[in-house]
């Protein structure tokens, strides 16, 4: 292949891997918010070690964006010195933390994503994608088995708890289509259509269990990717890069 | 003189422990993959216990200490495939497990019931998966009733 051709794909798989890395870092500071907030000190505790491994397959994918980045940027550089405009993350993962029902609902949608993605990952040409989302597929389980439990407790509960959990997977549903819009650089990453299909056999197994409907014809919103960013980003990214931002290049 | 074969390299590290348990070495862990000798320096290889353990900073620090303070040119590479799984921890780290209280991990694939490490006893149950590390789980022992953590099968 010639030079001009490699500095091509090195661009393409780095746009996907920083999508993925981007997906883990927002998740994982958003799950930050929550901690010593929840309803159960295990559930902190949950809540806590699941950010931890999402920034530890952040920096993962960061990682590999550093060797195959042209401008020669670091894992850090990535994560905190691009504008909230550049961040590649699904909307999903930036939505609020309005309360316990929204994250696990946002967790648990994820969750599911999150583990078939990696499972088809594991086995991609791309053996440095592939050792992420390898190390990455028995976290997601422990994540998954976490989220799918709480959907069902809250789910099959009260009726409070219910309709609590209910108005959550409405209210995060439209931004579920967007995971399985076409990558606009793909190399060697997984076709997100192909994870509908699983995805979707999953989760309405699980909210049948729960007692919950699944949503049906609700407006998707198509954001995300392409960097279009709901008004909760910018604010979040500002105060996870703030204090990089005052001190530049400080370290604990 | 300065150590200099892979096997020197290995006796040094044999001293680096985990930070969190001072008996237990990087190497019963499993954490320390391997040393090899690439063109006189020596490639040292760690894997991390779970993605986001926070407790490669330090273990790299401390490889850092034994191996400049003994003049050995090395190289520090941390890999993620193949993946760190809890049968890779030696039987002397499990019992030194048993000791500070954490009970040894199941077998992965294995549905087994974790042994108490205070009475011993398999009347078990888990409490939660999510520990106070990334790399443990909280359980109860439903014999002697004392609260206990465990490694978690990965």
């Amino acid at each position: 292949m010639s030079a001009r051709g490699e500095v091509a794909l090195d661009s393409m798989s780095m746009k996907y891997a920083l999508g993925l890395a981007d997906d883990c870092l927002v998740l994982a500071q958003r799950l930050g918010g929550y901690v010593s907030f929840a309803p159960e000190l295990e559930i902190d505790m949950a809540v806590s070690n699941i950010a931890l491994d999402l920034l530890g397959q952040a920096r993962g994918f960061y990682g590999y964006c550093s060797v195959l980045d042209s401008e020669g940027r670091s894992e850090d550089d990535f994560a905190m010195l691009r504008d909230s405009s550049e961040f590649r993350n699904h909307l999903l993962l930036e939505q609020p933390n309005t309360d316990f029902a929204y994250l696990i609902a946002r967790q648990f949608l994820f969750d599911v994503f999150q583990k078939e993605l990696f499972e088809r990952l594991s086995r991609s040409r791309d053996t440095e994608l592939a050792a992420v989302a390898k190390k990455g597929m028995r976290e997601a389980d422990y994540h998954l088995d976490f989220s799918q439990s709480w959907v069902l407790r809250l789910g099959d509960g009260t009726p409070e708890s219910r309709e609590r959990m209910q108005a959550a997977i409405h209210a995060l549903w439209p931004f579920t289509g967007a995971l399985f819009q076409p990558e606009e650089a793909l190399g060697a990453g997984i076709d997100p259509a192909s994870l509908e299909e699983p995805w979707r056999k999953v989760v309405a197994a699980t909210l049948e269990v729960a007692t919950l409907e699944i949503p049906v014809d609700l407006p998707q919103d198509q954001g995300g990717r392409d960097g279009r960013e709901s008004p909760y980003r910018a604010e979040m990214i500002e105060e996870m890069q703030e204090v990089q931002r005052a001190h530049p290049g400080l370290e604990w | 003189m300065a150590p200099s074969t892979v096997v020197d390299v290995e006796e040094l590290l044999e001293s680096v422990m985990d930070p969190e348990l001072s008996e237990i070495s990087i190497r019963d862990l499993g954490i320390l993959r391997g040393v090899r000798d690439e063109d006189g320096v020596m490639v040292v290889t760690v894997t991390p216990t779970y993605s986001g353990c926070p407790a490669m900073g330090q273990i790299a620090d401390d490889i850092a200490e034994v191996l400049e303070g003994a003049d050995v040119a090395y190289e520090l590479r941390t890999v993620l495939d193949p993946v760190w799984t809890t049968d890779w921890m030696s039987e002397k780290a499990k019992r030194s497990l048993r000791k500070w209280g954490i009970a040894a991990p199941a077998s992965v694939g294995k549905v087994e019931r974790i042994t108490c490490p205070q009475c011993g006893e398999k009347d078990t149950e888990v409490l939660s998966i999510f520990g106070s590390t990334a790399c443990k789980a909280m359980n109860r022992c439903l014999s002697c009733l004392e609260p206990f953590e465990s490694f978690k099968a990965i």
